[in-house]
């Protein structure tokens, strides 16, 4: 009945484990009982969870993020106090339990932090700057949504119910092969990567559909802005390389339940084409994380210089030549596995090329920012930051990519700082920029600048610390996930990056009061006009938040920065002859319904309940079949309506006061001396 | 989407039917070489390998409907860059994994 889930499964084990595990039972049940208080389960269903309108699942895929950034980092900052102290000791955490957690930091940062932040950012951008009401496919849109959070779901609760698995967040055969790891570990894992793979890759093909079929009249590809140039590449990425890590992880499950020798000596299995499948997705996926960060760079960088951009064209083609190469360099993940000298270089010789576009990229943004009129806010400082920490970990990179380089470094904590290096300044700081340049669009509200500030500089100097003492600790030969060790010469450097990891902790904690304090403030940092910071493309001639159809009458493009030209000439706000009728997709409950299917499915197979896998799967499939057979699936927003709605907000437009440090509206600003704009 | 992807215009019963057929045969093929052992292993694997092939040409063409001549070019061109990412893939799969056999033969 109950598979192998045993009253043994609760983490009795360890005090700590078990600290974890009431955190996540009483945070829940804090958070259930905060709803039912404020009595918003019906608002939360009616207007949230069952939602299919791109931006509110664009801003649910942000909330999870956020929330699973706070989990990840627990994970981090346990790691970085263990090591700080456990030189010629033991430190607090058994091996066993610092296994799992650098194995969950992994998994969780990169499946349930960056993609579902990248994705709640393009969600409630992409659609809006290409002039669409919504993207091509709603209801699948919330499946993927909430199959990400089912597995992410499964994760938490594998902190209360088992363990996680011990196997790094790569999970390499032999060890996450049934003989090396009988229990639940590594199940959770692989169940949580395909509910999410499988959510990631319905993403990239909605948005590649999207942006391919929903572009606004006159809009061609060249004239789209760099977000959603970006978002086309890591939507072809998604599409095409998430296959690799589904296949992976069900060939994996094979091999540990049915018997089977994939990744396994014997039967002519193969462990190392595991690394090879996996890479061939992994590689791929970290330009699925930094793509949209640097579409997201590319606008701050250009808003907040007053500036077109620089190099628009060069911009678009280094960013299709860095997606097509990321599909060519999987290799130099594993160089020591032992390939030839000449597998080696080749893959060695295609991953220094990428420097090359992504070079193009850092001068496009530099020459943007020349001689620009730059304001100083936080999605501003976090671009700057970006751009001079990002060349050191693009370095450390190229370094990285020489085979023989490598065979010293691999597996060092030099590895380690090199992608925290690019994932952190790259990736999540270009979210951060996204998150405070785009807050008006989700919630109607600017973020407070103040605590924006300060969370940036205990975030950029936090990571300092915490990264470039690992840099010299890989220098002098330390391997990556020890628990502990009796080198003592190692010690002082792991107690900077600890201090740094304090650093960024309290950069974390400021983030969420920056967020608790705006919502406090809301009044006085709404945004009547949706053009908070004198925006350029089409995402902000909408409100903040914008009208469930986002734009009344579907704008007519002519060229690049589309918005930008539209308040030059005075085109901007104006209200149309007349309002039409307008179809929008009705709300549906079966996204969230084939989520908790889905969690259902995954946790059944991870404890062996075999009737219940079966069951979920037949329940999932006739939801699907009932929801495909329905053809009403829209409900007509009539004309009155629309005009109600639109009149209230020009009016709000027409009286809201025009903030000092702004160039008029409706002008394009005055040229510097020397200055092309 | 072309036209000519909607049941009942276009492409008839029929072209479903041919590819049916053909579907079935190109399954069943690599699974009597295996049950009943009519070649030897690299005969086998191979003859399987370009039936998996044939298949996905047969699914395009008579199940998705590909044509030169009447599929949109965008089209056709999302599909040869599908392609070249396949190549890349599995050409790479096989370069890198065939070189560590060869270098760990004793």
């Amino acid at each position: 009945m109950f598979g192998r889930l045993t009253i043994e499964a609760l983490p009795l084990y360890s005090a700590i484990a078990m600290g974890g595990a009431l955190i996540v039972v009483f945070g829940t049940l804090a958070v259930m009982a905060a709803i039912t208080w404020m009595r918003a389960w019906g608002y939360l269903w009616r207007e949230w969870f069952t939602s299919v309108d791109h931006k509110r699942i664009g801003a649910m895929y942000v909330i999870l993020a956020l929330i699973m950034l706070v989990r990840g980092f627990i994970d981090a900052i346990m790691m970085r106090t263990q090591q700080a102290i456990a030189v010629n000791s033991d430190g607090y955490l058994p091996p066993d339990h610092f296994d799992q957690i650098f194995s969950s930091h992994g998994t969780i940062m990169i499946f349930f932090m960056a993609m579902p932040f990248l994705t709640g950012l393009i969600n409630l951008v992409m659609p809006q700057q290409i002039g669409a009401r919504d993207v091509a496919f709603p209801y699948i849109n919330a499946m993927s949504l909430w199959l990400t959070a089912s597995g992410a779901a499964l994760v938490m609760v594998s902190l209360v119910i088992g363990k996680f698995s011990t196997a790094g967040w790569t999970a390499y055969p032999p060890y996450s092969g049934i003989d090396y790891s009988p229990y639940v570990g590594v199940d959770y894992w692989v169940w949580a990567v395909l509910l999410s793979g499988i959510g990631s890759t319905l993403s990239g093909i909605n948005f590649l559909v999207t942006i391919i079929r929903k572009r606004a009249p006159g809009m061609k590809l060249m004239f789209m802005p760099l977000f959603t140039w970006t978002t086309l590449c890591t939507s072809v990425l998604m599409a095409f390389a998430f296959p690799a890590v589904t296949v992976v992880g069900v060939l994996l499950e094979l091999d540990r339940v049915a018997g089977m020798h994939f990744f396994t000596s014997g039967d002519g299995g193969n462990m190392m084409n595991f690394a090879n499948l996996l890479w061939i997705w992994g590689h791929p996926e970290v330009y699925i994380l930094i793509l949209p960060a640097f579409g997201i760079y590319s606008h701050t960088v250009s808003t907040f210089s007053g500036r077109k951009l620089f190099g628009y064209t060069s911009l678009v083609w280094a960013t299709c030549a860095i997606a097509i190469l990321s599909f060519t360099v999987w290799l130099h993940h594993f160089f020591t596995m032992g390939s030839s000298a000449n597998v080696n270089s080749a893959f060695g010789i295609a991953t220094m090329i990428i420097a090359v576009p992504t070079g193009v990229k850092v001068y496009d943004w530099l020459f943007t920012l020349y001689r620009g009129r730059i304001r100083f806010t936080v999605p501003m400082l976090y671009t700057i930051a970006f751009i001079v920490t990002f060349v050191i970990g693009g370095v450390t990179g190229v370094l990285l990519a020489f085979p023989p380089a490598d065979y010293l470094m691999h597996n060092s904590t030099f590895l380690v700082a090199h992608f925290h290096n690019m994932l952190i300044p790259g990736a999540l700081f270009g979210y951060f920029a996204g998150l405070n340049y785009w807050f008006p669009k989700m919630f109607g509200f600017r973020l407070d600048e103040r605590w924006g500030k300060r969370s940036f500089w205990c975030w950029v100097v936090g990571f300092y610390l915490a990264f470039m003492p690992l840099y010299m600790l890989g220098f002098m030969g330390m391997p990556r996930r020890m628990e502990h060790y009796d080198v003592a010469a190692w010690q002082p450097y792991l107690v900077v990056a600890f201090l740094g990891a304090v650093l960024i902790l309290v950069g974390l904690t400021f983030t969420i009061v920056q967020i608790v304090v705006s919502v406090r403030r809301r009044a006085e940092l709404r945004d009547p006009t949706g053009d908070p910071w004198n925006g350029r493309t089409l995402e902000w001639a909408t409100a903040s938040p914008p009208a469930p159809y986002n734009f009344a009458v579907i704008p007519t493009v002519t060229g690049r920065d589309a918005f930008w030209t539209m308040k030059a000439d005075g085109t901007a706000w104006r209200r149309p002859a007349r309002y039409e009728d307008i179809l929008i997709p009705r709300n549906s409950a079966f996204g969230p319904l084939i989520g908790a299917i889905a969690f259902v499915l995954g946790f059944a197979a991870v404890w062996h309940m075999w009737w219940l896998v079966a069951l979920s799967a037949v329940l999932a499939a006739i939801v699907v079949i009932i929801r495909s057979s329905n053809d009403d699936t829209d409900r007509l927003l009539p004309a009155a309506e629309v005009e109600r709605i639109e009149t209230a907000w020009l009016a709000e437009v027409a009286a809201a006061p025009r903030p000092v440090d702004e160039p008029a509206r409706g002008v394009p600003s005055a040229a510097l001396p020397g200055a092309a704009t | 989407m072309s036209d000519a992807t909607r049941i009942g215009e276009g492409p008839g019963r029929r072209s479903y039917l041919v590819g049916l057929v053909l579907a079935l045969a190109l399954t069943a093929i690599p699974f009597a070489l295996v049950q009943f052992r009519l070649a030897g292993t690299t005969a086998t694997v191979v003859a399987i390998a370009l039936a998996a092939l044939v298949q996905v040409v047969v699914h395009l063409r008579f199940f998705l409907h590909i044509d030169f001549h009447k599929t949109p070019r965008e089209n056709l061109l999302a599909l040869f860059f599908a392609g070249f990412l396949i190549f890349v893939m599995v050409g790479g799969t096989l370069w890198i994994m065939f070189d560590l056999h060869y270098r760990m033969m004793p």
